[in-house]
């Protein structure tokens, strides 16, 4: 049920946020969430935002994400 | 005091997607033989119980009534075989696959002549996101949508299994995203049951770690509560989503599949809020089922049974033929079993 990648906030609305990840975006709440704001990394579980992620640790886990497609596409 | 390597160790996780993640990493095969890894009563489709499983099944022969679910209850049976959401729905019943309450609370504002039916599944985690939708339909005036509340907590679950006289785990994995919410605060518990426990990530490098971490401590013969997951899970928690549960939720007595009925170890909606909850709008009652099937799943989300010693695994059950939620829900242990198994 949790979809345990950390997800940046792309755009803000009050307590309603579009989060992404390379380029996929989906709508989430983040009403439990303390001052989140644009650029934020969250963890999402069932379309709620439950708490910020480190964001140096997210960007790390991302940029090995980019790595890995990088050399698949090269494969 | 050192490890006996002639003994078997038990580390048992609660967390569906812990199971998921170490059936799919096939860590199970490379750990040594003196350390196993079980599953507990962590998937929260596989510990609702067939009674409730009925309940929800009868609300579908109202009229008007959409049952709006996470995709992995359709499946599910009640207490008859081959009953569940997607046969109801196939039969004219009307049932929508969400992705988050809050889907199904759209559905209720678009569909204001239907009363629309949330199956609020899940754990702490799942918690707060169920009362943000009660909150949300009060605010907004929403009277078609209710909640029929099936939110379990941790604690009172781990402390049923380790007072069983059968209880065999020598170590606790601990749900990372449950302690998300609930903070290391909210998991010393463990402690007091003696065994040593790690708050634990979902990569398998986060598994491996905590698997060396409690045999660390069962080594030293400590019993203490150590947090892995450190970029997510805080010391104190999530505050915020806590609240909200105070505010919207009670901790009630809840009947689990496998472990029976536990004083407060469910939560419902809290009086005020009975507009929204559906076990008051429907009045709904839970019967006593009689279940005719070998399927061991209660003995499964309990870790004293092994997936695939049940006699029914991957014969007479298997993922497209379910006869017990642990093979329905992609996170039961029966079905990461299959999907994942070693030939």
């Amino acid at each position: 049920m949790c979809l345990a990648v950390p997800l940046r906030i792309k755009e803000l609305d009050g307590t309603d946020a579009v989060v992404e990840r390379d380029g996929v975006s989906r709508r989430v709440k983040v009403n439990f969430i303390r001052e989140p704001k644009v650029g934020d990394y969250v963890m999402v579980h069932a379309g709620f935002a439950i708490e910020k992620v480190d964001s140096r640790q997210a960007e790390e886990d991302l940029e090995a994400f980019r790595e890995l497609e990088q050399v698949l596409s090269t494969l | 005091m050192a490890l006996d390597k002639t003994k078997t160790y038990h580390l048992m996780e609660v967390c569906g997607t812990h199971t998921m993640a170490i059936a799919k990493s096939g860590i199970r095969n490379v750990l040594p033989a003196f350390i196993r890894l079980v599953s507990g009563p962590g998937c929260p489709v596989c510990v609702t119980p067939p009674e409730v499983i009925d309940a929800a099944l009868r609300l579908t022969e109202r009229p008007n009534v959409i049952i709006a679910t996470y995709g992995d209850m359709i499946r599910v049976p009640g207490s008859v075989k081959g009953d569940n959401l997607a046969r109801r729905s196939a039969m004219g019943a009307k049932v929508r696959i969400v992705y988050s309450a809050m889907d199904a609370l759209e559905i209720a504002k678009a569909e204001p002549g239907s009363e629309v039916v949330f199956l609020g599944v899940g754990f702490e985690t799942s918690a707060p996101g169920t009362a943000t939708s009660v909150e949300e339909a009060k605010r907004q005036c929403i009277g078609n949508y209710s909640v029929f509340s099936m939110l379990k907590m941790l604690e009172p679950s781990i402390r049923a299994l380790a007072s069983d006289p059968e209880f065999n785990v020598q170590g606790f994995i601990c749900p990372g995203h449950v302690a998300v919410i609930l903070g290391e605060q909210g998991l010393k518990f463990f402690e007091e049951l003696g065994l040593p426990a790690v708050i634990a990530g979902f990569d398998t490098d986060d598994i491996v770690n905590a698997v060396r971490m409690l045999m660390v401590q069962i080594a030293k013969g400590e019993a203490r509560l150590e947090n892995q997951y450190t970029d997510v899970v805080r010391p104190e928690g999530n505050p915020m989503a806590r609240e909200l549960m105070d505010k919207f939720l009670v901790p009630r007595k809840d009947i689990w599949r496998g472990l029976g009925e536990i004083e407060q170890s469910g939560y419902g909606l809290r009086p005020e809020y009975a507009a929204w909850d559906a076990e008051q709008k429907f009045d709904i009652h839970f019967g006593k089922p009689v279940i005719k099937t070998a399927c061991r799943c209660g003995d499964v989300v309990k870790g004293k049974l092994d997936p695939m010693q049940c006699p029914l695994f991957g014969t007479v059950c298997v993922p497209e033929d379910p006869e017990g939620p642990c093979m329905v829900s992609a996170e039961g242990a029966c079905a990461a079993a299959y999907k994942y198994r070693a030939f």
